[in-house]
């Protein structure tokens, strides 16, 4: 009964569960072999026959240069003499990147300063940041867009990553973390002279890597993602990120030129993709502590 | 002799004690300047807005407050009818995303909870679609949905059902279902319009996988002892899934039903990419509604207006479904 109960034998049940399970996953996977293989064909192609043209069900060519077309097609950009969508990955990547390291830095010293620090108030300023959780986005949007144009940071770089720089979840997380740090390593370091900061930067940080790179990733994932807030506080298409030149693309060209769009699409989704293969714990735990892009 | 060496101790400690009370001066500055950056921002970025808000929505603005209207925003977004109407579109949204998206998931994590081979493998496949970037994945979307080219309506076809428009069909489900009777249906009963179940379909393709991860977790926690008496008692399938594991659940689906109604209520971004609230108003939600007024009419204070107004909603159900349905959470 017990040998049973541990390897489940063959039955209809199980190969229904199979069969729904896999019928999900095939679900989930599909519209991006779908982009793949459009993004591989020729505009004809594309637009008449919908399935897998290829070997062995047909002979059709990869279209490998449809990406450098799609790079050609999204224009010039002005400023650096380069192509738009080469732009658009420089602003995504340093905007994401600007706002994560900003996101880690703020966070650790907020949460060392309320963990391990007696200050006067502590327990009332963690509240005060962790209220802030309760503010939507959407409820700030307006006044933050007219903050944008009165600081003159409009259609710049300042407007896509400062509002950014602190993240209550960043804090919460990494407080936490900082809390199951035992007290006597803190005793023992100030006896051989160790201040806060080099306490701080030789022993917390290191201890605490799992909960500074969820942070880390969770962050960049939602920078990468942000298309709401760019699409308002940026005008030139020099200042677009990947997520509103995609869009705009879609609109300007994507109607027409589907093999481009997909392939656009791909250049956006591939490499978070292979960058999720590597990180999935990480990112499976931050998300379910977290709760983000709820 | 002892008066000296008395005096000298308590010299010696009231030296002391001001080089400590210095090092906590110090330790107290370092802990603020630590906690400044952090503090400062979120003032600046979370709360002050708020009020700032506030004000623009009692303003006339046009890049700034060029007359202090008092409520007037509120009461015209109360009397404009593209309001309630967009309010309406976020409900039935919300109304069947809500259950489909939840009950998928519950049903899809129960599964896979079954000891299955290559769980970690479904897992990941099914987290993919929410990790992906959202413009790029509505932008495969919207072409799968497309009404000539698309993937879908060629599979359709393939089996003789007619194309469909699905994104550009402002056409109720159910009067659709029944056009081919020749039957015209009265105005409330056509049903939610065909565009409005595309992205529902999205969606739930989008934030399923979430939802399992979290049930899993949720499964995860129940004590697997409690199975092992009921089946000792004879219980099997049905019965242990609707008397341990859906109240042992409770908490998980609460917290995430409350979670994916204010998402949805909030939802933007890939309605924005594959609709832009279209065709006509079909699928102009309130967040889409607020968008257009703000980056089409910068009409800056009543969008202000408009986002304390959906936030109230928000904040309503929200504490209505933790006076209903919280009630029912099994907490052990």
């Amino acid at each position: 009964m017990s040998a049973k109960n541990k390897h489940p034998q063959f039955s209809i049940s199980r190969a229904l569960i199979y069969a729904i399970l896999i019928l999900g996953a095939l679900a989930s996977v599909l519209p991006f072999a779908y982009m793949l293989m459009t993004a591989l064909k020729t505009y004809g192609s594309a637009t008449t026959n919908n399935f897998w043209p290829w070997f062995p069900l047909g002979d059709e060519a990869l279209q490998w240069s449809n990406f450098t077309e799609t790079i050609e097609t999204s224009g010039k950009d002005n400023q650096w003499q380069t192509f738009l969508f080469i732009r658009y990955f420089v602003n995504s990547v340093v905007t994401s990147l600007a706002i994560v390291a900003g996101t880690v830095i703020t966070s650790i010293f907020a949460a060392y300063a309320l963990t391990h620090i007696n200050l006067p108030g502590r327990n009332l300023i963690f509240l005060l940041i962790l209220a802030t959780i309760m503010v939507p986005n959407d409820l700030t949007l307006v006044p933050k867009v007219v903050m944008m144009f009165q600081l003159q940071w409009y259609n710049t770089y300042l407007a896509l990553i400062v509002p950014f720089l602190a993240s209550v979840f960043g804090i919460f997380l990494i407080r936490q973390f900082f809390l199951q740090i035992p007290r006597d390593l803190f005793d023992a370091a100030r006896i051989d002279g160790a201040g806060h900061l080099r306490y701080l930067f030789t022993i917390v940080v290191p201890l605490s890597k799992p909960a500074i790179v969820t942070t880390a990733l969770l962050n960049f994932i939602w920078a990468w993602d942000n298309f709401k807030w760019p699409l308002l506080v940026t005008r030139d298409s020099s200042m677009r990120v990947l997520a509103v030149g995609m869009q705009q693309f879609l609109v300007s060209e994507g109607g027409t030129k589907v093999q481009l769009m997909m392939a656009f699409a791909a250049m956006v989704v591939v490499p978070i993709v292979i960058f999720y293969f590597f990180t999935q714990k990480y990112f499976t735990e931050g998300v379910i502590t977290t709760g983000i892009k709820g | 002799m002892a008066s000296r060496s008395a005096e000298l101790s308590t010299m010696r400690a009231s030296r002391r004690s001001s080089v400590q009370l210095w090092r906590r001066i110090q330790e107290v500055s370092l802990g603020y300047l630590l906690l400044a950056p952090a503090l400062i921002l979120l003032l600046v970025f979370e709360v002050f807005p708020i009020f700032y808000g506030l004000y623009i929505s009692a303003c006339d603005w046009r890049l700034s407050c060029v007359q202090f209207i008092g409520i007037d925003n509120y009461i015209r977004a109360f009397t404009e009818p593209d309001m309630w109407r967009s309010l309406l579109v976020t409900a039935t949204y919300s109304a069947i995303a809500v259950p489909v998206q939840l009950g998928l998931g519950l049903l899809l994590a129960y599964l896979l909870f079954q000891k299955i081979r290559g769980q970690q493998l479904f897992r990941v496949l099914f987290f993919m679609p929410y990790i992906t970037s959202t413009v790029a994945s509505a932008a495969i979307w919207s072409f799968l949905y497309n009404q000539d080219k698309g993937l879908i309506n060629s599979i359709l076809t393939q089996f003789g059902f007619p194309a469909l428009r699905w994104l550009s069909e402002k056409t109720g489900v159910w009067q659709m279902l029944v056009q081919p009777l020749g039957i015209e249906l009265p105005g409330w009963a056509t049903g939610p319009s065909l565009a409005m179940i595309a992205l529902i379909i999205y969606t739930t393709w989008v934030f399923v996988g979430y939802d399992i991860a979290i049930f899993l977790a949720g499964l995860g926690n129940i004590p697997g002892e409690l199975y092992d008496a009921a089946k000792v008692d004879g219980a099997s399938g049905w019965t242990l899934f609707r008397n341990i594991t859906l109240p042992l659940l409770s908490p998980t689906t609460f917290f995430l039903l409350v979670l994916t109604v204010i998402g949805t209520f909030k939802a933007f971004n890939h309605i924005w990419v594959m609709t832009q609230g279209g065709p006509v108003d079909a699928t102009t939600t309130t967040s889409i509604y607020i968008f257009k007024q703000l980056f089409q009419y910068n009409r800056y204070g009543y969008s202000a207006a408009l986002s304390f107004i959906l936030f109230a909603v928000i904040l309503v159900l929200t504490i209505a479904q933790n006076r209903f349905a919280g009630r029912r959470v099994v907490y052990d």
